[in-house]
């Protein structure tokens, strides 16, 4: 360590792997006594090349690949796939599918949601409310179970609609867990909301300004919880979000002012387990009857697959903002070009403005209040020599410069 | 209570049962190995899992007589766990990396794949017997 660095401002690393951080992400801290002066971070150590294995696979491969690029949200990118290829192979999706898909969606989003807002609680040291939340979180676990066959990983979604249908008997079990969280809403909020220690502790921490929210491109409740109106099933509705009345929760509706804090983001997650059980409830009711897949037999769909060309997006509201899949397909078995964008890339570069200025005890909520899932993001890692390194925009110029002037001899 | 609405709750709890199934022992044995092998033999009893749901994707069953070899469930499957035996013409599936989605199941023309209830896989060998179905 060089002389200059012993003054202040510190330097303080935390991470890659670090026993507060729930993923590995590499921070940087520039701390001045106990306030952060400045902060950066270095994402792409969870890389694991799924969309390499994506490129040697067929579609109905893909579609549980895409399950296990995030444990929580697992309908999720398999939905954003299989819009796109359907997208791209023309398949049109029954409406049912369309109805399962989303109350499949929704109730991901219960989970997704209650298992930040325990993880937020743990972040302040309030473990009680943690193994509270993460019970009642239970009852959406169970019927997801019920629904699909599998707690996480549901493989539930294939191209062209759904593998699984819900059947008269399961109408009563999602009825129930929803009356459950229904009744049990008011009491969440009552425990976050009201209690003085989480109210000292997230009120004004961790602040995102609108302006701030809209320049960095934020997405989902970390860009509503600063004012945002951005919604995708609202904005651009997929699945059956086009016949339900979905509009974004605002922080300023339920408090009546927007702060951009970390308060306001467990305001809007909290609330939208209320607007989720809303809209499955008016699924259950609208759900039409008919097929469940556009093509039943495997073997055609694989055969429409390989002969689709052309390129498609699928875009969808994760529990943690937009997530979107991009898909290039040139008559072959594999696709020519699958990229992933998770939710929480948007999402990270509204960290920095966040840390700045704020102590080090309060890192960890800040952190957290993103809800940033990074085995999701992290797409590229560049290892050469044993080296990692970063190409910048002015570095791929110059390669590719290079490339031109070597291909012409 | 003002500003500490748990409170009460946490009151509740104590005399709540608590929700964590403790399985496979209600306490945790000196040596978990030493009690799973005590279970085998029969000197120990488990507490039993959580039961599954219905429809759960659990190890895969194989009816080796009715397939016919067709091969769409190698072309189906995710993980590369199932594999193609040119001189029978049969298929073997490699469990430890299967991963449950089910698919070529749904694919089979025969179905002569189906998905058992059975979840209790894990194990230090992953080409234990038990984990290849053939």
């Amino acid at each position: 360590m060089s002389g200059e660095s012993k003054k202040a401002p510190y330097r303080v690393p935390i991470g890659p792997n670090h026993p507060a951080l729930k993923e590995p992400v590499m921070f940087t801290f520039e701390m001045e006594g106990e306030v952060v002066r400045d902060v950066d971070f270095a994402p792409g150590q969870a890389h694991r090349g799924i969309e390499w294995m994506g490129m040697r696979r067929n579609p109905v491969q893909i579609v549980h690949l895409t399950d296990r690029i995030c444990g929580i949200c697992g309908v999720v990118h398999s939905l954003s796939f299989s819009l796109a290829v359907e997208q791209i192979a023309g398949i049109e999706v029954p409406e049912r599918a369309d109805y399962i898909r989303t109350i499949v969606h929704e109730f991901e989003r219960i989970q997704s949601h209650l298992l930040w807002a325990g993880v937020a609680a743990h972040e302040l040291g309030f473990d009680s409310l943690l193994y509270l939340t993460w019970r009642v979180r239970e009852e959406a676990m169970d019927v997801i179970e019920n629904l699909t066959g599998n707690r996480v990983n549901y493989g539930i979604v294939q191209v062209g609609g759904v593998r699984r249908d819900i059947v008269p008997e399961q109408h009563a079990i999602i009825e129930k867990c929803l009356a459950t969280y229904e009744g049990l809403l008011d009491t969440l909020l009552s425990f976050f909301l009201d209690d003085r220690t989480i109210r000292m502790r997230c009120r004004d921490v961790g602040v995102l300004s609108r302006k701030d929210a809209v320049e960095l491109c934020t997405v989902g409740p970390t860009a509503r919880a600063s004012g945002v109106n951005v919604d995708l099933r609202q904005d651009y509705p997929y699945a059956a979000y086009g016949d339900l009345d979905v509009k974004a929760v605002l922080p300023d509706r339920y408090l009546g002012e927007t702060h951009g804090d970390v308060y306001d983001r467990i305001v809007v997650r909290l609330l939208e387990v209320g607007q989720s059980c809303q809209i499955i409830r008016q699924c259950l009711s609208e759900m039409p009857a008919g097929p469940i897949t556009a093509e039943e037999k495997l073997v055609k769909l694989l055969a429409t697959c390989k002969k689709a060309t052309g390129e498609g997006i699928g875009r969808v509201e994760a529990p943690r903002g937009e997530c979107l899949h991009y898909v290039r397909m040139e008559g072959k078995d594999s696709p020519a070009s699958w990229k992933v964008k998770a939710s929480s890339y948007s999402n990270l570069m509204s960290w920095i403005p966040m840390l700045r200025g704020s102590q080090i005890a309060d890192i960890p909520i800040i952190v957290a209040s993103i809800d940033p899932c990074l085995s999701c993001t992290d797409r590229v890692a560049i290892v050469q020599d044993n080296r990692r390194s970063i190409l910048t925009k002015d570095d791929l110029h110059r390669l590719s410069a290079e490339k031109t002037r070597r291909l012409q001899g | 209570m003002r500003g500490l609405p748990l409170v009460p709750e946490l009151v509740r709890q104590l005399f709540r049962r608590p929700a964590t199934n403790r399985f496979p022992a209600k306490y945790l044995p000196p040596s978990m190995r030493a009690f799973l092998r005590d279970v085998q033999a029969g000197r120990a009893t488990a507490n039993p899992p959580v039961p599954t749901p219905p429809k759960f994707r659990g190890k895969i069953a194989y009816d080796r007589d009715s397939c016919i070899g067709c091969m769409l469930c190698v072309r189906v499957c995710p993980a590369h766990a199932i594999e193609f035996l040119p001189d029978t013409k049969k298929i073997r599936v490699w469990v430890d990396q299967c991963i449950f989605c089910s698919q070529c199941t749904s694919i089979c023309p025969k179905s002569c794949l189906s998905m058992t209830d059975a979840f209790l896989l894990a194990g230090e060998d992953r080409y234990a017997e038990d984990l290849i179905v053939e």
